[in-house]
């Protein structure tokens, strides 16, 4: 068995009498990746920021990287990287700097900063566009760019929130590819998303609809388990049910 | 340590790399100087007015030769008629008519007081004021050395009210407004959009779930318009200097400490606007609305506070500019020194402490 990364018991968020996340429990170990699939409006972010120290939950309890999410949120930001749909480089600061900035405030030394920021600069092959600003990239290799940014610290998790919006199946593909070195190298990959073909990229992934956890397995199991054969119809399966209209 | 350096070489990109603000940071400053200096110098000086003197005696002759003394007039002599004058003013060739009437001296010697008419283009009535004012000025100021020589002092009455107009007196009023304007529009605007723009790009969320500290966060948003903030102060106070002859009387290090103070209680002004705003545009807007026009109004720069309905008078006293124009009007012009203004100085602390914990408080509570 392996170590867990997230554990999460009948966590539940509720504004006024809305509830946006409906006592949810699931564990997710030590370098899987996760998938939190659903509808907008769903309650995806809302659970994820709990977990990142953004939001505090109403009831229920839940640990990431073992440390408590009501009372320990500092220390669990110390331990995971986050990505988030809405673009989160500057446009005005170059590659470089970009990198330099996200490592400085995570505390790493010159020395560590410029290893990492060259070795994640060939890894991504644009060793030649240190200098070049955010804005002029296309978007898939800012989505990459900030992926690896995310994780320069080599946290314990990563967070990574709808990260590849916008962008064609085949440049999601790519993207992949860094999440599963990441993965490989020990880093919690814990993804939302709705497109589902990165479902299928998951380890493991729940489905969520209005809040609650309604099926969590691998894919595979979850195609056997609703008798489909791809992800999409698992999904319309659930999402039929859903009463909340997305935002 | 690392994580602040790092966090203000960002903020000194953003300002640095982005060519509007730095106009804004730089040129509105300048501009506003240059715009408020001159426009309000080179009007009044050497206006055309005729004198006619009907008394043509010893005291006439003497304030004849002091109003053609002042730079303020040129002064046409001629006798000329009611009619004449008012056909002149028509045309516009004159500003005012200052006429002696006959026996003046007589009147002003044995009935120790004397009239003199003095009749203004009011189609202009700034002008006009001014232009009696400074005839005033001169009729007063014959008087009171006449007042030295015998023991019955002589009463003038120039047939015109005298209006105070203290906007129209010259720079010099105008520079501790200025200041006050500027460091809040820079200090404050510039700041309320930062942060903003930071919830905006979404890269706040990163921000905050990065352990870096809220306390770090703000007081990296802060450092470089307080530099820049200090640059613009030496700017308009070396442009005052140069342009405008102005002449700084009191202590320097007692002026930028003072302007320190102000302009750190522009900076949580901003960002108490840039916490709650949703949008640049919003924290603009708010800025412009609940700091720039009371700073412009309501600290006595362009409007007399004394003469304003209580309820502004009241609301005049909540706004940290109110103290610093009076702070650098004492230190600046009447070269006073800190034992004047310490009261001033004081409240302007009060009000900034109380500011930037309110700024600590609402920060936090943003992250719950």
């Amino acid at each position: 068995m392996r170590d867990i990364a997230i554990k999460a018991d009948k966590l539940t968020k509720k504004f006024d009498d809305f509830v946006a996340v409906d006592a949810i429990t699931f564990d997710v170990h030590q370098g899987e990746i996760f998938g939190f699939v659903g509808a907008n409006g769903a309650g995806k972010t809302t659970a994820m920021r709990i977990l990142c120290g953004l939001s505090k939950p109403t009831s229920g309890s839940a640990t990431v990287a073992g440390f408590d999410v009501y009372k320990e949120t500092e220390r669990i930001k110390r331990n995971i990287g986050y990505m988030s749909q809405k673009f989160s480089l500057y446009d005005d600061l170059t590659v470089m700097e970009n990198i330099t900035f996200y490592a400085g405030i995570y505390g790493l030394s010159d020395k560590e900063i410029k290893a990492r920021g060259e070795s994640l600069l060939s890894q991504l092959g644009i060793s030649h566009e240190a200098k070049t600003f955010v804005s002029s990239l296309p978007l898939g290799w800012k989505q990459k760019l900030a992926f690896s940014v995310a994780v320069i610290h080599e946290p314990k998790i990563v967070f990574l929130d709808e990260p590849t919006g916008g962008v064609d199946p085949v440049t999601r593909r790519q993207f992949w590819d860094l999440i599963y070195e990441a993965a490989d190298r020990g880093i919690t990959v814990f993804v939302t998303t709705h497109y589902m073909d990165e479902a299928e990229y998951c380890n493991r992934l729940t489905v969520m609809v209005d809040g609650r956890i309604d099926a969590l397995d691998t894919p595979a199991n979850l195609k056997k388990q609703f008798s489909v054969d791809s992800m999409d119809k698992v999904f319309y399966q659930l999402a039929r049910a859903a009463k909340r209209s997305g935002d | 340590m690392k994580q602040l350096l790092a966090f203000v070489r960002k903020e000194f990109y953003h300002v640095f790399r982005d060519k509007k603000t730095l106009l804004m940071l730089f040129g509105v400053p300048i501009a506003q100087i240059v715009l408020f200096g001159f426009t309000l110098t080179n009007e009044i000086k050497n206006s055309r007015i005729v004198v006619a003197d009907y008394a043509h005696d010893y005291a006439s002759q003497e304030i004849i030769r002091k109003i053609e003394a002042s730079r303020y007039f040129e002064v046409v002599k001629s006798n000329m008629s009611h009619d004449e004058i008012e056909a002149a003013f028509k045309t516009g060739t004159i500003k005012m008519a200052v006429i002696f009437p006959a026996n003046f001296y007589n009147d002003l010697s044995h009935l120790n007081k004397a009239q003199i008419q003095v009749i203004a283009d009011a189609s202009d009535p700034n002008t006009a004021t001014t232009l009696t004012s400074y005839l005033n000025n001169i009729i007063t100021d014959y008087q009171t050395q006449k007042a030295q020589q015998t023991k019955v002092p002589y009463l003038i009455t120039p047939e015109v009210k005298m209006l105070y107009n203290p906007e129209l007196l010259g720079a010099p009023n105008f520079v501790p407004g200025v200041m006050a304007l500027v460091l809040m529009l820079i200090c404050a605007m510039m700041t309320s959009i930062s942060i903003v723009k930071e919830k905006e790009l979404g890269t706040m969320e990163i921000l905050l779930v990065s352990p870096i500290r809220p306390f770090l966060l703000i007081i990296s948003k802060v450092i470089p318009y307080l530099l820049v903030s200090i640059i613009n102060l030496i700017t308009i106070l070396v442009l005052s200097v140069v342009l405008l002859h102005l002449e700084i009387k009191g202590s320097l290090l007692l002026l930028f400490l003072e302007s320190t103070l102000f302009i750190i209680s522009s900076l949580a002004l901003g960002l108490l606007i840039s916490v709650r705003a949703e949008s640049q545009m919003a924290a603009m807007m708010t800025s412009q609305m609940s700091l720039m026009l009371p700073t412009m109004l309501l600290t006595g720069f362009m409007f007399p506070i004394e003469n304003m309905p209580l309820p502004m008078r009241a609301l005049s006293y909540a706004f940290p500019s109110h103290y610093y124009y009076i702070i650098v009007k004492a230190v600046m012009l009447e070269g006073l020194g800190f034992m004047a203004i310490w009261k001033e100085t004081l409240i302007l602390a009060f009000i900034t402490t109380v500011l930037v914990i309110i700024n600590l408080r609402s920060f936090k509570i943003r992250l719950a």
